[in-house]
C-alpha cells in the first residue's frame, strides 16, 4: 500500500504518467460507457475506436522515424500501404488469380508478424539510398517513395486487382473467446472465436493489445543505447560520429522500426475492413499522421498517442458528424429556416457545415500549432532545451 | 542484438564514393535516352513534336509555380504547403474577375489582351497579399519554435485555402473559358497550336523577368543575402520581415500567373487541382535543386517533358511512378538536385 502511494506521490506531477494512466483508464471503460449512453447500439462507435487505434500505432511509429531520430517522412502512408497489402495477399483467394495460381491463407498471428517484417525490410530499403541526404532532401524521398507505393499496388493488376482493391480477407480466429451481452450473446466462453465485423468490442480489444505491446516496446527502445543514439543523431549528426555513433545503422534501424509498426497497423487495418484499396493510402495519410506526431508532442509517444486518438476524433468523428448535428441544432432552436435549402443559394446549414470541414480542419491544425508550437504534450528534455536554451550555456543551478 | 547493429562499422560510407555514383548515375540516364528514342522513333515526326510542345507548355507552367517553393524554401527553410492552393487561388480569382472586365467566351479577338491584362494583374496582387498574409499569421509567430511546427500550419493552410474555394463555388471542377485562338500552324512537319505557343511564351517570359529582378534589383539581392545568412543580412541593415515577405508575395504573383495561364491553357479549375500540381511542381523545385532559381525553372521543363512523353509513349498510370522514380534517383546520385550547390553543415 505504502508502495502504491509512493508511486502516486511520485507521478503526480509527470505529465507522461497522467496521460498514460487517462488513457489507460479511457481505453478500458470506453467500450462500457458507450454501451451504457447509447443503450447497447455502441457497436459503430466501437468499431470507430478500433480503427483510430490503427491510427495510434502508426503515430507510434512514425514517432519513432521524426521524433526519436529527427528523419523528417513524409511517406510513412506507404508502410501502411505494405503491410495491409503483405496481408491482403497472404491471407486471401487473391493470389489465385495470379500468375501464381495458388491462393494462401496464413493465419492473423503469423501475417502479422510477416507484414510487421516485410514493412520494416522495405523501410530498410528505403532507408539504404537515402543515407547520404540530409535534412528535407530526405522528407522529398520519402514524399516520393510513398507516391510510388501505392501506385504501384494499383499498377499490378494481375497481383492486386488495381483500382478494385483485394476484398474478403481472412479474418483472425482465436481458440476461445470470452462472449457476452456486448455481443448480443450471454456471458461465456465462445469456442473457435472468429473476428467478425458483428463484434466490435473484441477488434477493439485486439487493437488496444497491439497498442500495449508497442508501447512497451518502443518505451525500452528509447532507453535503450539504440534510443539515445537515436537521440544523438537528431541533436546534432557530426557530433554523434565523432562520439563514435554508427550514424548508417541507426538510421537506417530507425527506418525499419518505424515502418515495422506500420506494417502490424497495416495487417490489422486489412483484417478488419476486409477490403485493402490503393486509395487508402495517399499523400494525405502520410500528412496526417506527421501532424498527429507533431500536433501531440514529437517524440514523446504519450504525446503522439493523444495527438492520434485527438486528430482522429475531429477527422473522422466531429466532422462527419457535424452536418447533421448542426441541422438538429438548428432545428431545436427554432430556426428551420437555417435548413430551408435555396436553390442557387443558401445550401442549408447540413450542407454549409459539411462545405466548411476543410476550414475547420486547418483552423484546428494552426490554432493547435501557433498555441503550442512544442505540441500538445512535448518531450521533457526538449522543453528544458527550449526553456534554457541551447547547450552552451551552462544549464541553470538551483541555488 | 540491436545494440550490437548499432555498433558494427559502417560499410556502406567507403562504398558510397562520389565517382563510382556518378558513373553509375550516368549510365542510367544514358539506357533511359536509348530507350526514348527507340519509342519516339516508332511514331511520326510530327506526332513527336506536337508532345514536344506540349510537355514544354507544361513545363514552363510548373517552373512558375516551383518558382514561389524554391524562394520560400531558399528563405526560411520552409515546404510551403499552402503554395500550391495559391496557385489555384489564382484561378479562381480570375474567374470571378472575368465578368467585371466584360471578358466572356466565345468572342475573342485583340480587343481581349488589356483586359486580360488588368485580370491577371488584379490576380496577382490579390494572391500575394493573400500569401503575404499566410506568412504574417502562420508562419512568422513560428520562426523560432521547432522546425516542424510551420509544416504543419503550412498543412492547416493549405485545407483552409482548399475549403475557402469550395466553400465559394462548390466541390466541383469549374470550366475556365477559351480565350487564346485555337488556330494550329504548321511549319514543315510540325503541326503546333497558338495556344501552346502563346502560353510557352508567356512563362518562359515571366520566368525570365522574375530572374533578373532576382539578379540585378537592389530587393532581389536582398532577398539573395536572407537565404545565405540571415543574421549577417540583418547586421547589413536588411529588414528581415519586409524581405521574407516580399519573397512570398512575389512567389504568390508568378503563382497567380501560372493559375491563369493553367486555367487558359487546361480550360478547368477545381478546388483541388494545387494540391497534385503543388506537389509535382514541388517535386521540380527540388529536382531542380531547391533553393536554386534556374534549377527550379529547369527541374519544372524537364518534369513536364517527362510527364508528356510518357503520358503518350508509355502509359499514363505509370507516369507519376516514372516521374519520382527519377526524382528519387537524381537525389541519391546527386543529393542536391541538379543545379544545387553543396552548403556546408551549419
Amino acid at each position: 500500500m505504502k508502495r502504491l502511494r509512493d508511486l502516486v506521490r511520485e507521478n503526480a506531477r509527470n505529465p507522461n504518467a497522467i496521460a498514460y494512466t487517462v488513457m489507460a483508464v479511457a481505453a478500458l471503460t470506453f467500450p462500457a460507457i458507450v454501451q451504457f449512453a447509447t443503450g447497447g447500439n455502441a457497436d459503430y462507435l466501437v468499431s470507430l475506436a478500433a480503427d483510430g487505434g490503427v491510427f495510434v500505432l502508426l503515430a507510434i511509429g512514425l514517432n519513432v522515424v521524426v521524433g526519436f531520430a529527427g528523419l523528417l517522412d513524409l511517406g510513412y502512408a506507404a508502410f501502411f500501404a505494405i503491410g495491409s497489402y503483405t496481408y491482403g495477399m497472404l491471407a486471401s483467394e487473391q493470389l489465385i488469380s495470379s500468375p501464381l495460381h495458388h491462393a494462401f491463407h496464413v493465419p492473423f498471428w503469423i501475417a502479422l508478424f510477416i507484414g510487421m517484417f516485410v514493412a520494416a525490410g522495405a523501410g530498410a530499403l528505403l532507408g539504404a539510398p537515402t543515407l547520404r541526404l540530409r535534412g528535407d532532401y530526405l522528407a522529398i524521398v520519402t514524399l516520393g517513395f510513398g507516391e510510388i507505393v501505392p501506385r504501384f499496388f494499383r499498377n499490378m493488376r494481375d497481383w492486386t486487382s488495381g483500382v478494385n482493391g483485394i476484398s474478403a480477407l481472412d479474418v483472425p480466429t482465436l481458440p476461445g473467446w470470452i462472449t457476452g451481452p456486448w455481443a448480443n450473446a450471454t456471458f461465456g466462453i465462445e469456442q473457435g472465436f472468429r473476428f467478425t465485423s458483428f463484434n466490435a468490442t473484441a477488434w477493439y480489444v485486439l487493437i488496444i493489445i497491439l497498442i500495449v505491446a508497442s508501447v512497451i516496446g518502443v518505451n525500452n527502445l528509447y532507453h535503450s543505447r539504440l534510443g539515445r543514439a537515436w537521440m544523438a543523431v537528431r541533436e546534432d549528426e557530426t557530433a554523434a560520429a565523432a562520439m563514435g555513433v554508427n550514424t548508417v545503422n541507426t538510421k537506417l534501424l530507425a527506418f525499419a522500426i518505424g515502418a515495422s509498426f506500420s506494417g502490424f497497423a497495416g495487417a490489422f487495418y486489412g483484417a478488419k475492413l476486409s477490403l485493402v484499396s490503393p486509395d487508402s493510402f495517399g499523400f494525405i495519410v502520410s500528412i496526417t499522421i506527421l501532424s498527429m506526431v507533431v500536433l501531440g508532442g514529437m517524440g514523446n509517444i504519450p504525446g503522439a498517442m493523444i495527438g492520434a486518438i485527438l486528430l482522429y476524433g475531429v477527422l473522422y468523428y466531429f466532422l462527419p458528424a457535424a452536418p447533421q448535428q448542426a441541422s438538429t441544432l438548428a432545428h431545436q432552436f427554432g430556426m428551420d429556416w437555417l435548413n430551408t435549402v435555396v436553390p442557387n443559394g443558401w445550401p442549408g446549414i447540413a450542407e454549409f457545415i459539411n462545405r466548411l470541414k476543410f476550414i475547420l480542419f486547418g483552423v484546428i491544425l494552426v490554432t493547435i500549432m501557433l498555441l503550442r508550437p512544442q505540441g500538445l504534450l512535448p518531450s521533457r528534455l526538449r522543453t528544458q532545451e527550449l526553456k534554457r536554451g541551447v547547450h552552451d550555456e551552462p544549464a541553470a543551478v538551483p541555488s | 542484438m540491436i545494440g550490437a547493429l548499432a555498433r558494427m562499422p559502417s560499410t556502406f560510407r567507403t562504398l558510397g564514393g562520389s565517382q563510382v555514383s556518378n558513373v553509375v548515375g550516368l549510365l542510367l540516364v544514358a539506357a533511359a535516352a536509348v530507350l526514348t528514342v527507340q519509342h519516339v522513333l516508332q511514331h511520326s515526326a510530327s506526332y513527336f513534336f506536337q508532345i514536344l510542345i506540349i510537355g514544354v507548355a507544361d513545363g514552363t507552367i510548373y517552373a512558375l509555380i516551383a518558382l514561389g517553393y524554391t524562394m520560400v524554401y531558399g528563405i526560411i527553410e520552409l515546404i510551403n504547403f499552402a503554395h500550391g492552393d495559391v496557385f489555384t487561388l489564382g484561378g479562381y480569382f480570375s474567374l470571378a474577375l472575368f465578368p467585371i472586365f466584360g471578358i466572356a467566351e466565345g468572342k475573342p479577338g485583340f480587343g481581349y489582351v488589356l483586359p486580360l491584362l488588368a485580370v491577371a494583374l488584379i490576380t496577382m496582387l490579390l494572391c500575394g497579399l493573400v500569401n503575404v498574409a499566410i506568412e504574417r499569421v502562420a508562419y512568422r509567430p513560428l520562426r523560432h519554435a521547432p522546425r516542424l511546427a510551420p509544416l504543419i500550419t503550412a498543412i492547416g493552410m493549405s485545407s483552409i485555402l482548399e475549403g475557402a474555394m469550395y466553400l465559394w463555388r462548390g466541390p466541383f471542377s469549374l470550366h475556365y473559358p477559351d480565350l487564346l485562338p485555337l488556330t494550329r500552324l504548321t511549319i514543315g512537319p510540325v503541326n503546333v497550336g497558338v495556344k501552346d505557343l502563346i502560353v510557352v511564351v508567356l512563362a518562359v517570359f515571366l520566368v525570365v523577368v522574375f530572374t533578373l529582378f532576382i539578379n540585378l534589383s537592389k530587393l532581389g539581392k536582398a532577398m539573395r543575402a536572407t537565404a545565405q545568412d540571415r543574421d549577417a543580412a540583418q547586421l547589413m541593415g536588411i529588414d528581415i520581415n519586409r524581405t521574407i515577405s516580399a519573397t512570398f508575395f512575389i512567389g504568390a504573383a508568378l503563382a497567380a500567373a501560372g493559375g491563369i495561364t493553367w486555367g487558359l491553357y487546361i480550360s478547368s479549375v477545381d478546388p483541388f487541382l494545387g494540391f497534385t500540381t503543388g506537389l509535382i511542381a514541388f517535386t521540380a523545385a527540388v529536382f531542380g535543386g531547391i533553393g536554386n532559381i534556374p534549377g527550379a525553372a529547369l527541374g519544372g521543363l524537364i518534369i513536364g517533358l517527362v510527364r508528356a512523353f510518357s503520358d503518350s509513349y508509355f502509359d499514363s498510370s505509370w507516369t507519376e511512378i516514372l516521374i519520382f522514380a527519377i526524382l528519387i534517383s537524381t537525389l541519391v546520385f546527386r543529393p542536391t538536385g541538379l543545379l544545387g550547390m553543396r552548403v556546408p553543415e551549419k
